[in-house]
């Protein structure tokens, strides 16, 4: 493990949304231009103690998406910093061509952030999960895109967007989630991607919620006698390609793993950069093209095989070919 | 009198210039410029704030065009306005161009990229809005078409628009009652078109739209209910100046062939002799 990395799963319980919520809180006190934007949504953002203390600096748009995000365009060309907090289910498919044409082509500062993200919202089916923004907001130039692993990473994110005048699309879980990170104690960069791990065995490249479940993979691995390289890719636009580069030189063999369709994410954006620069197996580990199945996350990454047994399993079968 | 008198002047020349325009990139939307002409260069001469040597300007008004395809107009006000060299109008649609088909914030004066309907009032929400929290006191108007009316993302930024109390917020409605299709009432009936607004909180005038001296009386004194955004029907007529191609469907975005450009240019030509 790297310094950075904490080794075993402990409990959390400080949802990621939380942490944006407080960090955005704390720095738009000093900050007027920060505006957040709800769509009826501040409940779920856990808005409500920034909308009672900063109440000028809230805006809410009721259940309207495209108004959102096109009222948000609208703000940041006038010099605000707008912050929406909206479920990326819907922010990220509702309001997608606002999304293109007002915040990415017309280049304002913009900061998505879609709460309840992936399969969040488990029981509650297709509608609610979003599960192909990760492909839709990176096909869209100008547009960055984001998952913070854990709280820790949140925080790092969220600060480091502050000032970042750029349009962004951060997604986020619903849920409290297992710290992959000892604390917020290192250095965090947009674009660039943290080595949990290093190993020159094989690589797994995480997103979001499933870079714990790698770190843990990696763990089960270490006692096999396999070293794993686990590399965050917290920033999936503009891409860490170097690293994939590296990692495909360097080990041969990739894993990845999302909170995403198996097309158009992290495996996809991997498989681009490794096929045309340094070819190598990669095995694509997220949900498959079907409408995802009901259950709470870890019983949903368990269905499809997000976990540290069939991760560990497929390690085991690459090396060993 | 001859303060409208020389803006009468202006929009004729500005339909000569958008002809033009159209004619020789072989691509446009004439009818719906035509039909705006009037509501643009009352803007762009007579109401708005605004200064061509300082488009960023952070006090200036703000306009923005979501009927974004009725563009050649657009480009010949800013082009004359000063905002960039006339010479650029030759590129117009060309490859590598930025006239595009479309307003592009690439060209200064331009303060969004629309193009795709129903994205202008929710901007210019939030543009009203960040004026309101600053204090400012510019004011921000959007063009919409009446076939747009059909966009639901139109709605939701009407009912913010009056939750959010913007009366420093004009939207125009180019009510020339055709859309690609046909008549706007066979395609997706909008009427009652002020009923509806007026019922989402909006103060809502109607004006004939292609008579400058009732725009400029019109749009100089916003807001005409204080705490309520202004709602402006302008009823104006599809491919205005153009005998032959007012009311008609299909100049939607008919480009004139030659003896039409050469007909259209020759009655403009004596609209404007009239008018000096």
């Amino acid at each position: 493990m790297s310094n950075v990395a904490l080794k075993h799963s402990s409990v959390n319980k400080i949802a990621n949304r939380q942490v944006i919520s407080d960090a955005l809180l704390e720095i738009g006190k000093n900050d007027k231009e920060i505006i957040v934007l709800t769509s009826d949504s501040r409940g779920s953002a856990s808005m409500v103690k920034f909308g009672e203390e900063l109440p000028q600096q809230i805006i809410e748009v009721g259940i309207a998406e495209q108004n959102i995000v096109g009222i948000a365009s609208g703000l940041a060309h006038s010099g605000k910093k707008p912050f929406i907090a909206s479920p990326a289910c819907f922010l990220s498919m509702r309001s997608i061509e606002q999304i293109k044409v007002d915040v990415a082509y017309s280049n304002t500062n913009v900061k998505l952030i879609g709460i309840s993200g992936g399969v969040s919202y488990g029981a509650l089916g297709m509608s609610h999960h979003s599960l192909q923004d990760l492909a839709v907001t990176r096909a869209i130039p100008g547009l960055d895109v984001m998952m913070p692993a854990d709280r820790h990473e949140a925080k790092k994110m969220i600060e480091a967007l502050i000032d970042y005048d750029r349009p962004v699309y951060v997604r986020i879980g619903r849920n409290p989630v297992q710290d992959s990170y000892t604390s917020s104690d290192y250095h965090f960069e947009i674009g660039k991607s943290v080595t949990m791990k290093e190993g020159n065995d094989l690589t797994i490249f995480a997103i979001g919620e499933t870079v714990r479940v790698a770190l843990d993979s990696a763990d089960a691995l270490q006692q096999k006698g396999i070293n794993c390289r686990v590399i965050n890719m917290h920033t999936i636009k503009p891409l860490d390609e170097e690293a994939i580069i590296r990692a495909a030189q360097e080990t041969g063999r990739i894993i990845t793993m999302e909170e995403h369709s198996i097309y158009g994410g992290l495996g996809s954006a991997v498989v681009e950069v490794v096929s045309q620069h340094q070819p190598a197996p990669v095995k694509i580990l997220g949900i498959p093209d079907e409408p995802a199945i009901a259950g709470k996350t870890a019983e949903v990454f368990e269905h499809y095989g997000l976990s540290v047994k069939n991760v560990t399993e497929i390690a085991i079968h690459m090396v060993n070919n | 009198m001859q303060d409208i008198q020389s803006l009468k002047v202006k929009a004729t020349e500005i339909r000569m210039d958008l002809l033009k325009l159209i004619y020789e990139a072989g691509t446009g939307h004439t009818g719906g410029s035509l039909s705006n002409t009037d509501i643009l260069t009352a803007l762009y001469y007579k109401v708005m704030n605004i200064d061509p040597q300082n488009p960023t300007w952070e006090d200036r008004d703000r306009y923005v065009q979501s009927k974004g395809h009725a563009v050649e107009s657009y480009w010949a006000i800013l082009a004359d306005k000063g905002f960039f060299p006339k010479e650029e109008l030759k590129t117009f649609s060309q490859f590598n161009t930025r006239l595009i088909g479309h307003p592009n914030n690439k060209v200064p004066g331009v303060e969004m990229n629309t193009g795709a309907l129903g994205h202008g009032l929710p901007i210019s929400v939030g543009m009203a809005l960040a004026a309101k929290m600053d204090g400012k006191s510019y004011k921000v108007y959007t063009l919409m078409g009446d076939g747009e009316q059909a966009e639901g993302s139109v709605w939701e930024g009407a009912m913010a628009a009056a939750q959010f109390k913007l009366d420093n917020l004009v939207a125009i409605i180019d009510r020339n009652k055709l859309q690609i299709t046909g008549s706007t009432e066979d395609v997706m009936s909008i009427e009652p078109l002020g009923d509806k607004w007026r019922s989402f909180g909006w103060e809502v005038i109607d004006v004939d739209g292609n008579d400058i001296e009732q725009l400029v009386k019109v749009l100089t004194n916003t807001p005409h209910s204080n705490g309520k955004p202004t709602m402006v029907i302008a009823h104006t007529v599809k491919g205005k100046g153009v005998s032959f191609a007012e009311n008609v469907t299909k100049w939607h975005h008919h480009v004139p062939s030659k003896e039409e450009y050469e007909l259209a240019m020759t009655e403009l030509s004596k609209q404007l002799e009239v008018l000096q």
